[in-house]
């Protein structure tokens, strides 16, 4: 058991990924390599489940590999578990619906070795237990995520979109480098636990906040460094998406965790509100791109980032309150981010393996080509309105729930001690509330254009519902959805041994309390009940159906469309997913993204199509992105000259590196 | 008997919404009628109206699916619940700490998202308009909502509308201006929750301008039945959860008897009378808004409550 267990378990997946490669050929051999996975799974699940609710003690393991003197060092504690069930809950789930869903897959070799060596890097990064280490599982898990992206590498965009995300998670890795080698000292010590021991000073403080901010942050996408994300993500196949989606961004805030909360030591509440402000802004950003998007898997991609904005605003709340001395605010805190991280990534991998199904029923991603699927998909539409109402934070499923804590979290934020620290937190406050509702806006045009309406393509109108694996993995995770939601209690309590260590207090028990509600502070301040509401919704309505459908009318007529009298037949006339948010895109595109509609009208008497074309501007790319590559771009061309020198120069150079190198270690000592 | 008598106070509270919730629509459309100087409609003609509809046949359109004939009960029943919790006649109800203000609004942005779900379901451009409309308002009303929930909950100490109630009626409370700042903001968030002019027109079918009226635009018979006691119950809602918080006078206390409980609901009927009057009053009074000056209107009550609760953070008195 324990941290033993996990690292075979990796080992597992390590050896499934080689054998993959021959295997790939085989007939069943996808089948057999996505067997082995859930299997894996479905072990270091459990043992991280154990280890979560304190059925094994916390245990560490040396490897000697790695750095000669340091050996890798291994370690499941109880932060360690809960995102080992993350990960391996959604690898699991990713697993099982290949099952039926690899079938689709035209070239298997080129995703089976890496799935599974994905899939060994999540894990093995999550049980790291020095720097070494860590920073070699993480680049492992970006490169097999990488390739996993080329998997297709030759529709279009494709190769853009690999080579995006490699830069990022260069430049992340890099970024976690320096925040490992700060944290490490001169003296060079990587184990985490002589980080945890070590004191840096302030500058250093700052310095690796920041640095694994952007290292963490750019691997999560966080706003302005989410831009390879909705390329990156969606350019996988399905299920690998919603792994990268549900999973490896929450791989990232683990890190994130790792360091600002558990190595860093307690940095002050500066740090609390850069993180608040960066979420706040990072939510609604990721909702407004969403919302902008007409491609299903890039509109879930998006999602991602309001989410994780979210999950941030919570992480920044809780630096805040911890820096203030208000430990069970910054547990609260804390235990609303770490549950809104497992609820995404119940219902990302839920969204995504139904835009799986949709595109191996349709092979349509674009939603202005798709609708009516709710007819000829049934069992996928269901599962999707599920994981859609969860993600919009809609009672009572556990979308909801999680933000429900961030509101009682900000709630609580007047007691802060700094001035500043208030308005920031009630002013993300009011953020995190206009992305809650432009997500349920955004996920009402995801559904409503793609499940409802009619067909828009042949396509769409010939979908057929997909293999059982598939439904069955879809319903599973909705299910899932569900009992987090209406007993938020049990999960609230499984976080609670691993926010005491983190913030020094954790929630009150909240599986004792009367009828399994969930009270956070006090009785008299909030509570909320997810089983009795839904027991309540769930019975109010079936009541008023029957008492209608017994007492008065329950004939039913079927009769053509009415529309006012004046029913279109084409399915073009319907709404699409541009109209859908054009009144949003007026209010809150024309800021943001600069929107512009430019209307071509044809001369009367004239026969060509009148034209509406949109264009929107990313301000992340522009301000941001664009300008670094230009530099690069230009010092590339300077450096360009480097090139050609004499080797008479070549050694001139490398001997006055030397020189200024000594110089500098001279002056400093 | 401990639980029985909270259980039957929870349960006349149920009934009790839903039967007022139409003679309140009654109200309103009597008094806007009065003002217009037409007889108008009996108070009671949404109940016939209701009986009338629920007794015809559902006439459905062909490609409808299963989430269109289920959607009205959810929409009713998340309503239903959402008003059940706001305190109407007395405070202390059961079940009122099983959901609180924040849960409440959520319920009816449940409600909300499953009625514009509906609405695209048939594929009819009418239905895509009131969706794509309602997601707008949703999208500026909900912060907003929250945002006023923020400076309650900051001067209440508390997000449970019971204890909020308590705090509001006693002493303590005194004139705030950001409380002054909320209201305003509620009620301009209650006009566009409702679907009520200036935001959308509830008399009106077949106008390019309508909202609420264009989602619901296929559904007939008993659908149509449950839809519109749904809206009635929110506007219900919206009406007690102003008179709750605004002018929290004469609940009957937990355990007070059946003639503290009569006058209760004595002073409940009576807030009604003056709240469906007032909004009657108020939507003869002004004129419908071209649909994108609402997000300007929208966008003043989110300033406003957000401008609210910022005062509650800079001091304590305000």
């Amino acid at each position: 058991m324990g941290v033993v267990l996990g690292l075979y378990c990796s080992g597992t997946l390590l050896l499934a990924a080689i054998a993959a490669v021959p295997l790939g050929r085989a007939r069943l051999g996808s089948i057999a390599v996505y067997a082995a996975c859930l299997a894996v799974s479905l072990v270091a699940l459990i043992n991280a489940l154990a280890a979560l609710l304190g059925l094994a003690p916390a245990s560490d393991a040396v490897l000697p590999i790695g750095l000669p003197w340091l050996g890798a060092h291994f370690r499941l504690d109880p932060l360690a578990a809960f995102f080992l069930i993350v990960v391996d809950l959604g690898g699991a789930a990713a697993s099982l619906f290949a099952l039926g869903y690899g079938r689709h897959e035209p070239a298997p070799r080129r995703v089976l070795p890496f799935y599974a060596a994905f899939l060994a890097g999540m894990n093995l990064t999550v049980l790291a237990d020095d720097a070494f280490s860590f920073l070699l599982s993480w680049e492992f898990m970006s490169l097999t995520s990488w390739a996993l992206v080329m998997a297709h590498h030759r529709e279009r965009d494709n190769a853009r979109a690999g080579y995006v995300y490699l830069v990022m998670a260069s430049f992340g890795t890099l970024a976690l480098l320096l925040a490992f080698g700060l944290l490490a000292g001169p003296a060079g010590a990587y184990g985490f636990d002589a980080i945890r021991a070590a004191h840096p000073g302030e500058t250093a403080v700052a310095l690796v906040l920041i640095l694994a901010l952007l290292g963490a942050g750019s691997k999560a996408g966080l706003v302005p460094l989410h831009v390879w994300l909705p390329l990156a993500h969606p350019a996988a196949p399905s299920h690998v998406s919603a792994l990268m989606s549900g999973v490896m961004t929450k791989v990232a805030i683990y890190g994130f965790v790792r360091i600002a909360f558990d190595l860093l030591g307690a940095p002050g509440w500066w740090a609390g509100m850069t993180v608040l402000v960066l979420g706040g802004i990072t939510a609604v950003m990721g909702v407004l791109y969403a919302l902008m998007e007409h491609d299903l898997k890039r509109l879930l991609a998006y999602h991602t980032v309001e989410n994780i904005g979210i999950i941030f605003i919570g992480l920044g709340l809780s630096l805040a309150f911890r820096a203030d001395g208000m430990i069970l605010a910054a547990a609260l805190a804390l235990t609303a981010a770490l549950f809104h991280v497992l609820n995404h990534s119940l219902f990302k991998s839920l969204l995504f393996l139904g835009s799986g199904a949709v595109l191996a029923a349709t092979g349509e991603r674009n939603m202005d080509r798709l609708g009516g699927l709710i007819r000829r998909m049934p069992r996928t539409a269901f599962a999707f309105l599920i994981g859609c109402v969860a993600i919009s934070a809609l009672p009572p499923l556990n979308g909801f729930v999680s933000e429900w804590l961030t509101f009682q979290a900000i709630l609580l934020s007047p007691d802060l001690a700094q001035w500043g620290l208030r308005i920031a937190s009630v002013s993300v406050g009011a953020l995190l509330a206009l992305s809650a509702a432009l997500a349920a806006a955004c996920f009402v045009k995801a559904y409503g254009i793609s499940f409802l309406g009619r067909p828009r393509s042949e396509s769409a109108a010939r979908a057929r519902e997909v293999d059982a694996w598939s439904t069955g993995t879809m319903i599973l995770l909705a299910a899932l959805c569900l009992l987090a939601g209406i007993l938020p209690g049990f999960v609230i309590d499984a976080l609670a041994p691993l926010a005491r260590p983190l913030v020094g207090a954790n929630l009150p028990a909240q599986s004792a309390m009367s009828w399994l509600t969930i009270v956070p502070i006090a009785a008299s301040r909030s509570s909320y009940n997810g089983l009795l509401v839904f027991l309540f919704i769930a019975s109010s309505g079936g009541l008023a159906a029957f008492a209608i459908h017994r007492l008065a009318s329950r004939t039913l007529r079927r009769a053509p469309p009415w529309d006012c009298g004046f029913p279109e037949p084409s399915p073009f006339a319907q709404y699409s997913s541009v109209s859908f948010a054009q009144p949003i895109r007026r209010v809150f595109g024309s800021v943001v993204f600069r929107a512009r509609e430019a209307v071509t009208m044809p001369a009367p008497g004239d026969a060509r199509p009148a034209l509406l074309a949109v264009t929107l501007r990313d301000p992340a790319w522009d301000a941001i992105v664009a300008p670094v590559a230009r530099a690069v771009g230009f010092a590339a061309e300077r450096m360009n000259y480097l090139q050609f020198l004499t080797i008479r120069r070549y050694l001139s150079l490398v001997f006055a590196a030397l020189v200024a190198i000594l110089l500098i270690l001279a002056i400093w000592q | 008997m401990a639980v029985i008598q909270p259980l039957i106070g929870q349960a006349a509270q149920m009934l009790l919404v839903l039967g007022l919730a139409p003679l309140l629509t009654g109200i309103v459309r009597k008094t806007k009628a009065r003002l217009l100087r037409r007889r108008g409609a009996s108070v009671i003609q949404p109940y016939r109206d209701l009986a009338r509809l629920l007794r015809k046949d559902a006439v459905l359109a062909e490609n409808a699916s299963w989430l269109y004939r289920t959607a009205p009960y959810l929409i009713f029943a998340a309503t239903w619940v959402a008003a059940a919790l706001v305190p109407t006649f007395a405070t202390g109800l059961m079940f009122s700490w099983s959901a609180d203000l924040i849960a409440i609004i959520a319920f009816l942005g449940t409600a909300r998202f499953f009625l514009a779900l509906a609405g695209m379901d048939v594929g009819t451009s009418f239905g895509g308009i009131g969706a794509s409309r309602e997601a707008l308002i949703g999208s500026l009303a909900e912060p907003a909502m929250m945002m006023i929930v923020f400076t309650v909950a900051l001067i209440a100490g508390s997000t449970q509308l019971s204890t909020v109630a308590a705090f509001m009626a006693s002493p303590a409370v005194g004139l705030r201006v950001s409380l002054g700042l909320a209201l305003v903001a509620l009620v301009i968030v209650a006009l566009a929750e409702n679907a009520r002019i200036p935001v959308d027109n509830p008399a009106t079918h077949l106008e390019l301008t309508m909202v609420h009226e264009a989602m619901v635009l296929e559904y007939s018979g008993r659908h149509l039945a449950v839809i519109e006691l749904a809206a009635s119950l929110k506007l219900l809602l919206y009406v007690s959860l102003i008179a709750c918080l605004f002018a929290p006078w004469g609940f009957a206390p937990a355990g007070g008897g059946l003639a503290a409980d009569a006058l209760g609901i004595l002073a409940y009927l009576a807030k009604l009378a003056a709240g469906g009057a007032l909004l009657g009053l108020f939507e003869t009074s002004i004129a419908k808004m071209r649909v994108f000056r609402v997000p300007e209107f929208l966008g003043a009550a989110l300033m406003l409550g957000l401008l609210a609760a910022l005062l509650r953070f800079v001091s304590r008195s305000l």
